[in-house]
């Protein structure tokens, strides 16, 4: 009834073709964008600014590069943590190095570290595949880890270890540092991550992306089509990586201030394959609705008890909580094995037919 | 430079071969550990094709339920029997809850579902038991505690804990009745048939659930066996969740249904670690051991893809 | 030299033979094996440009396996191949693809997570060569390739007549259906060889008969070579130009579908004989 294709007709594959053929989705996501853009920077406050959007949308993006990898090629990573922490480090080093340029354009330049090494750590997923190739993404996870404590030079010889934001100036306004306003850090990362959303949905509807799916559906039948394995998991190794790699320096620029090498551990990793899990293997929008579900719940879990004026200890808080983000999990995974995204697309048929069942 | 890499760590090894010995041994009890870990792995594994995450963290489980018994007033044996009840429970409500609804999805997914498993179970360990680390009680649990010093040369000295060679022992124990188990048994036959194929293993009348029930239970059992050792080597804590993604490089190495596998790559990693960190770690400023494990078995990886056991792939279409 | 004598012999086009072609593959000699298992012993034969080719013979006669070292996904420990006159060394199944051979397989491969049409778009992928950095864009170079592949991608579907299931995800269409999509994506390599392994497998005799039709089709439309793996007698008899039987991995007869018919070693092999 309210959503309806019928009637939108395609009169060139240049319609047909584009990222949202349907009109009701244009509407949907222009107001999202509305809402974004406009409405939320109008009215939120620094908290829902800074716990809640900015972490949200720099997880998404980090999801959205696992996806890459995962949901797309179908080569199973445990190493996002640390090609984020790449990412961190590198953007550091870049602004520490070169501290009149740009800071947004050094964040965005930090990809191309994590970018070289999560291609060199993909080197071996021309020989192996699946549960293997998890092993090879975590010696990246644990040996990239390692670095971050042992070398030095990537902190600056800091005597804590971990690295601090400096102050940095675009055009006048504090981008980055303590100084540095909610309402500029939530646009900065928002036009990255939403600017990066955009790209990467144009990779995947062409060539590349199709590639990409074909290795992951059969990578036998796709090699026999003429596709050169290692050279498109390579560049699937290396986009993702970039993607999380950029997220990561977001991570600790505009959001955390400060990080340390526990910062991407293992356990980063596992969330962000969560995200990508429920939010819904090979799908863009997924990946923000599993970013949004992973990170949002959490803070509301522990604001719950408050709220109802029941008096609990903070460390129960956070392990009831783990208990219920695992519960929901498991949960999601037998109600929907395909996550967020395929529960959108049977509503979507719904609403397609309402009010009539079928 | 390459006198370090290449001359020196050996010279090291020939000059005082007791210091050698101890390390051999260190190697030997983390290897048996790490092989317990990778035991409870192949068993659910063969039984279900089920990558199971969970098994660090059911050490942890199966530790901490222990010690918190006892901490309780349970006498340590009844602690003991009660913690292998709850372990059942812990089976059969894995088996009910979690894989009876997933049967047949993808890997991933089933991955995924014991990768929640572990974060409610920490938040599960945590809430009963607190979050803190604990004392194992060996002592109450009549597992020797002493050590022994054995001469060696004119001035060596290799030091041998009574609980390694308990540990040890445990493990040649459990993987021999494992084996027979396995291999004589009407259910060990069932468990293989199941392995195999599920379909076929249900037409013939082979109850799934049942199987895995079982099989969870025997790797809740391990992994009770692991938290005992382990605990009483350092502490009960969370801690240990990492050092079982150390089973990932050994299953590598062993194969993912090999029970032998599991023991010979628990033992390769093990031996290769120790004698890695203390011969060449300190050229890179120590800590490798974090790492290591997992290099060895990429490189391993690289020239027999199908592992230490395993059969070779002929790709087929 | 086996190629030269051919075509000399062949040479006088537009006379009354009907197999006067020229050679586009030949296979000397091939023998496979993995480990101790032998799969393919010590064939040879030819496919003429032009021609349905027939590869027939009992289960596990190495059929699928001599396909395989065809399009380079094995590689025979002995013997040579060579592909239009020159002889082909050890290759990456993907640069066989770029020489021009497409194939389908025996149980049905198409990438189950893509529509119909991304799976038959995913054949154009040789085809197609506009970097990551215009994919990224989208608006212009990319957009404008990928429309002109459609179109080509287009014409197949209408051909095939699957017009309806253009946006079906593959993995929810009927096997028959599924055949079709995976020739179609076959199609779209534009290839010069055209490897079919039993396209009709498991199909009604209906489908059969328009798999059929497609399969003609393809070959008299287009002038695509087709060597097909059957084991319905009647559609090999009908389809080829010249049958080649294979049995326990060695050629047992190789010729015109009435005389493969009629040798007794074909009909030893199909009805067993006591050795």
């Amino acid at each position: 009834m309210f959503y309806r294709e019928a009637g939108q007709f395609k009169t060139s594959y240049k319609a047909d073709q584009a990222l949202m053929p349907i009109l009701q989705d244009r509407i949907g996501l222009s107001v999202i964008l509305v809402v974004a853009f406009v409405i939320i920077p109008a009215f939120a406050n620094d908290f829902f600014l800074t716990s809640i959007m900015i972490p949200f949308l720099v997880f998404s993006l980090a999801a959205i590069g696992l996806n890459i990898l995962t949901g797309y090629c179908g080569q199973l990573s445990l190493g996002t943590g640390a090609f984020m922490g790449v990412g961190a480090y590198a953007a550091y080093k870049l602004t520490t190095m070169f501290p009149d340029a740009n800071v947004i354009l050094m964040v965005l330049l930090s990809g191309v570290f994590s970018a070289a090494i999560g291609a060199i750590f993909g080197l071996p997923s021309l020989r192996i595949k699946g549960l293997y190739l998890a092993v090879t993404t975590l010696a990246a996870q644990f040996f990239l880890e390692w670095c971050f404590i042992r070398i030095g030079w990537l902190y600056n010889y800091n005597a804590s270890g971990a690295i601090e934001v400096p102050h940095r100036e675009v055009f006048g306004i504090v981008a980055s540092g303590a100084e540095a306003t909610p309402i500029v850090r939530y646009f900065i990362v928002l036009c990255i991550t939403a600017g990066i959303a955009f790209l990467m949905a144009n990779v995947l509807r062409g060539r590349i992306g199709r590639a990409w799916m074909m290795i992951r559906d059969m990578d036998i039948a796709a090699e026999l089509m003429g596709i050169r394995p290692l050279q498109t998991k390579l560049m699937a190794f290396a986009v993702s990586s970039y993607i999380c790699g950029v997220a990561g320096a977001m991570m600790v620029f505009f959001w955390l201030n400060a990080a340390e090498p526990s910062s991407y551990s293992i356990s980063l990793s596992f969330q962000i394959l969560f995200m990508v899990i429920l939010g819904g293997l090979g799908s863009l929008s997924g990946a923000f609705m599993g970013a949004a579900f992973i990170w949002i719940l959490p803070v509301f879990l522990k604001f719950i008890p408050g709220t109802l004026g029941i008096e609990i200890a903070a460390e129960t808080v956070e392990h009831v909580t783990f208990m219920i983000v695992g519960a929901l999990i498991i949960f999601f995974l037998i109600v929907e094995p395909h996550g967020f995204a395929r529960l959108w697309q049977i509503a979507k048929q719904k609403l397609r037919v309402w009010p009539f069942p079928y | 430079m390459l006198y370090d890499i290449f001359i020196d760590p050996f010279v090291q090894m020939y000059e005082m071969p007791d210091f050698f010995l101890q390390v051999l041994w260190e190697g030997f009890v983390a290897g048996i550990l790490y092989a317990l870990i990778a035991l409870g792995f192949v068993l659910i594994f063969k039984a279900s094709g089920v990558f199971n995450f969970a098994q660090g963290i059911m050490v942890v489980f199966a530790g901490l339920t222990l010690v918190g018994l006892h901490e309780n007033g349970v006498p340590a044996y009844v602690a003991l029997l009660l913690t292998i009840g709850v372990m059942g429970v812990l089976a059969y409500g894995v088996e009910r809850v979690v894989m009876r609804p997933l049967v047949n999805q993808p890997d991933i997914i089933l991955l995924m579902a014991t990768i929640g498993l572990t974060y409610f179970l920490i938040g599960f360990g945590e809430f009963v038991f607190g979050g803190e680390p604990k004392q194992m009680i060996t002592e109450e649990l009549g597992l020797p505690t002493g050590s022994t010093a054995f001469e060696f040369g004119e001035r060596g000295l290799v030091i041998l804990q009574h609980i390694d060679i308990a540990a040890a022992v445990i493990a040649v124990i459990m993987v021999a009745s494992l084996g027979i188990f396995f291999n004589k048994t009407r259910i060990g036959r069932a468990l293989r048939a199941v392995a195999d194929d599920h379909q076929a293993a249900l037409s013939v009348g082979i109850s799934l659930n049942q199987i895995w029930a079982i099989v969870w239970f025997a790797a809740g059992l391990v992994a009770l066996a692991t938290g005992i050792m382990w605990g009483a080597r350092s502490d009960v804590s969370f801690a240990l969740e990492i050092v079982a993604f150390k089973a990932l490089p050994v299953l590598i190495l062993g194969g993912f249904t090999s029970i032998p596998g599991a023991i010979v790559g628990g033992l390769i990693i093990g031996f290769g670690e120790k004698i890695g960190e203390l011969y060449w770690g300190g050229l890179v400023g120590g800590g490798i051991e974090s790492w290591l494990a997992y290099i060895i078995a990429l490189i391993f990886l690289l020239f027999r893809p199908q592992g230490l056991f395993g059969e070779r792939i002929i790709e087929r279409i | 030299m086996n190629a030269l004598v051919s075509e000399k012999e062949l040479e006088p086009a537009g006379s009354s033979e009907p197999v006067a072609r020229e050679e586009l593959l030949r296979v000397d000699n091939v023998s496979l094996s993995f480990g101790g298992v032998k799969a393919i012993t010590d064939i040879s034969f030819d496919i003429l440009k032009g021609e349905i080719r027939a590869i027939i013979g009992p289960n596990g006669a190495g059929k699928t396996s001599m396909l395989n070292v065809i399009n380079g996904f094995y590689h025979p420990q002995h013997g040579t191949i060579t592909w239009q006159g020159k002889v082909r060394r050890k290759m990456k199944p993907y640069e066989a693809a770029s020489q021009g051979i497409a194939r389908t397989f025996q149980n049905v491969a198409l990438f189950k997570g893509m529509t119909t049409l991304d799976n038959i778009m995913s054949g154009r992928s040789l085809k197609m060569n506009k970097n990551f950095f215009w994919q990224l864009m989208w608006r212009g170079p990319a957009e404008r390739e990928e429309i002109e592949h459609r179109k080509k991608v287009e014409d197949i579907i209408d051909f095939l007549e699957i017009q309806a299931i253009r946006k079906t995800p593959v993995g929810r269409l009927p096997y028959g259906l599924q055949k079709r999509v995976e020739l179609g994506r076959a199609l779209a390599m534009e290839p010069d060889l055209l490897l079919l392994d039993e396209p009709m497998a498991g199909m009604n005799l209906e489908e059969k008969e328009d798999m059929s039709r497609f399969i003609l089709d393809v070959n008299q439309e287009f002038g695509t070579t087709i060597a097909l793996i059957e084991h319905d007698m009647g559609v090999v008899m009908d389809l080829s130009d010249r049958v080649v039987v294979l049995d326990y991995g060695k050629k047992i007869a190789d010729g015109a579908p009435e005389e493969v018919q009629a040798n007794q070693n074909v009909i030893d092999a199909y009805l067993g004989v006591s050795h």
